[in-house]
């Protein structure tokens, strides 16, 4: 399976401010009840852009017509904790993001997100705000997140990022999608499988 | 030797090295579910792939059932469409369902312990984040995404990075009317929700050793919550005397075989970890939440802390948190009005927790006002706790029994808050609309003192409500 190989992601960012952004604030429970992630986008941060009593649209940055468009995401940190819920990359992916630029990121959102091929980059807390003050600035601006130089680049700023070495080979290489590469080692799989009494057994 | 457990169970379902460096590790125990399996199904018609292993493969219903009226169709037809699928992808694949009819149904992490299909020295996925319950046998469990579950499916295996190993320590004795789930809260609060990324938690200890399986369970379930994906407790006697007898355990000469190889899993003595804390059970009181994440946490006598003078980092979700919870900062938490009681969840729906909170709320009523709910975690905890008379004496108490599920704690099923309700809650997240309600709040605590709220309608100290001092 040819994957493309994704070393760099353009466009406008957007800034959705705090820490611990869990995955029921990005997709609530209520919309996984589906059998398939299509339509999902559309329901991303939803009840923190609707306002639950009234109905009505929210401050949240997402609302904010200057940032409409926004390919790439800026949080704090611990971004993605709580559920494994897969629904919430997805519905990321859904909205339109191609890349989230954190703090940290809870280990299974970032997991998730990987395989996906949206490159989850960490950044100091400085930086973060350093760009999301440039952006608030000029929403139109361009970032430039460099996957594979791992850096971030806006009004021709260099910003320096982290990303796991597993996680740069897999983007840059087309690889974030593992089943292909898990799927040649299936011969393997069975010798181990072999070794192991409990795998014998029902 | 000088080998963890985590370092033996890795070693032995290491399949290969990846070209990124990570692990094709084999995943002896697939658990699937009707929410994050569906999508999984999907993909692997698309790519024309099968069930490698469905004999190592098991599903159960939990998310989306409802706990009262539970015959099909469901009058929430997404939920029916859900049930279905899973049924229909099991029958195709040859996956061993503990459906509805079967009395074996019940929240995943609750139907693998009870079945014996959790065992210890063995690697253990599921689309669910709390799969680091399974960890209290000694096994290694992973809450994976959809992506991963199809993976599970196709290759019997997932990529993956080995992660670092803590090695929490608590010793000592709980005082009376402490409990497990007050120890991993503390645990939380003490290392935050961020504080395990790229940990495994090894809980140890004399007051792990001392601890049930269930016990254990409680504290393994919310590890991810603590930010390790990864929690187990080294397999003993305890353990071993639990698994016996189990439908899915080894049975006969296989037994004695068996209980030989899971000892030799655990932790060696001189075992090397790359952090270790300890703690001290006395200095642990009963535990509540008062925020948004499950690290905003205070023992029952303490106020809700002032912004202002906590740490820089953690100000603004203490705010926002203060906010959404209608608190204000230097109150006590006890006293806080409760609307509803919930008592069941992968974190609190065991027998035992059923048990203890039984033996304290016979004779007691609910305050009226309240609506407590008690949802057992399987319908084979359902009907032993029926058969023990624990049900009667719930209801006589005003609490409703309810069937088999997650219930309450999240809002997928018909059992939601509503609008700012705030519920005393035995479940294991308290973040913003968890429980179905965008505005609702969720206090997390043990269940002893769920059902120290229900009874006087208020956050409360079960110790002085149940005369545990």
């Amino acid at each position: 399976m040819a994957l493309e190989k994704i070393t760099q992601v353009a466009g406008t960012a957007i800034y959705v401010p705090g820490d611990d952004i869990d995955t029921d604030r990005i997709i609530p429970a209520r919309f996984m009840k589906c059998v398939t992630f299509d339509g999902l986008g559309e329901f991303a941060f939803i009840d923190v852009r609707v306002d639950p009593t009234t109905g009505r649209k929210t401050e949240h940055p997402l609302n904010d017509p200057r940032f409409a468009g926004a390919s790439i995401l800026l949080s704090g940190s611990n971004f993605g904790c709580g559920s494994s819920r897969e629904h919430a990359p997805q519905a990321l992916y859904r909205y339109g993001f191609r890349a989230i630029l954190a703090e940290s990121f809870a280990e299974i959102f970032f997991g998730n997100s990987t395989t996906l091929g949206i490159p989850c980059m960490v950044l100091s807390p400085e930086d973060l705000r350093a760009i999301a003050g440039l952006i608030e600035a000029n929403p139109k601006a361009e970032v430039i997140v460099d996957v594979t130089e791992s850096k971030v680049t806006v009004a021709d700023m260099d910003f320096a990022g982290k990303l796991p070495p597993h996680a740069h080979e897999a983007l840059v290489n087309g690889k974030w999608d593992a089943i292909a590469d898990l799927l040649e080692g299936i011969p393997a799989v069975e010798k181990t499988a072999a070794e192991l009494p409990y795998m014998q057994r029902a | 030797m000088k080998e963890t457990l985590l370092d033996k169970v890795w070693r032995a379902h290491s399949v290969r090295e990846l070209a990124n460096g990570q692990t094709q590790l084999l995943i002896g125990t697939h658990l699937i579910h009707e929410v994050t399996s569906p999508q999984a199904f999907g993909m692997l018609r698309d790519l024309g792939l099968k069930v490698l292993k469905p004999h190592r493969t098991f599903a159960t219903v939990d998310h989306i059932v409802p706990t009262d009226e539970r015959e099909e169709p469901f009058s929430d037809s997404l939920a029916d469409e859900m049930i279905k699928a899973l049924r229909q992808n099991c029958a195709e694949s040859g996956v061993t369902f503990f459906d509805l009819p079967t009395g074996k149904q019940g929240i995943v992490h609750i139907v693998g312990p009870e079945q014996g299909i959790t065992q210890p020295g063995t690697t253990i996925a599921c689309g669910d984040s709390h799969t680091s319950t399974h960890g209290a046998f000694g096994a290694i469990a992973f809450g994976i995404g959809t992506s991963q579950v199809r993976d599970v499916l196709a290759t019997q295996t997932m990529a993956i990075r080995k992660p670092k190993v803590r090695r929490i320590e608590v010793n000592g004795k709980l005082k009376p009317g402490v409990y497990a789930k007050d120890v991993i809260l503390h645990i939380i609060r003490k290392l935050g929700v961020n504080g395990g990324l790229g940990y495994a938690y090894e809980y140890a200890g004399s007051t792990f050793d001392a601890f049930t399986q269930e016990e254990r369970m409680t504290v393994c379930n919310m590890s991810i919550e603590g930010g390790a994906r990864v929690g187990y407790v080294n397999p003993d006697q305890t353990t071993f005397d639990y698994l016996k007898g189990r439908p899915y355990s080894p049975k006969g000469a296989e037994w004695d075989a068996a209980v030989a190889r899971w000892q030799s899993f655990a932790s060696d003595a001189d075992a090397v970890y790359d952090d270790v804390v300890v703690y001290n059970a006395e200095d642990i009181a009963p535990t509540v939440t008062w925020g948004i994440n499950p690290g905003q946490a205070i023992f029952i006598d303490e106020a809700v802390p002032t912004p202002s003078e906590l740490p820089e980092k953690d100000r603004a979700t203490a705010i926002e948190a203060i906010e959404h919870m209608h608190l204000r900062a230097g109150d006590p938490i006890k006293g806080t009005k409760v609307d509803v009681a919930f008592l069941g969840s992968c974190t609190n729906g065991r027998l035992s927790d059923l048990q203890e909170v039984a033996t304290y709320l016979k004779g007691r009523t609910v305050k009226p006002g309240v609506k407590a709910i008690v949802v057992p975690g399987s319908q084979g905890v359902a009907s032993i706790a029926e058969s023990l008379g624990l049900a009667e004496i719930f209801r006589d108490a005003g609490f409703e029994w309810r069937g088999a599920g997650c219930s309450m704690c999240l809002g997928m099923n018909p059992d939601k808050l509503v609008g700012e309700q705030l519920c005393a809650s035995s479940s294991n997240r308290n973040f913003k609309g968890r429980q179905g309600s965008p505005t609702g709040r969720t206090v997390l605590m043990s269940p002893l003192m769920v059902a120290a709220a229900a009874v006087t309608g208020e956050i409360a100290d079960a110790r002085e409500v149940f005369g545990l001092r």
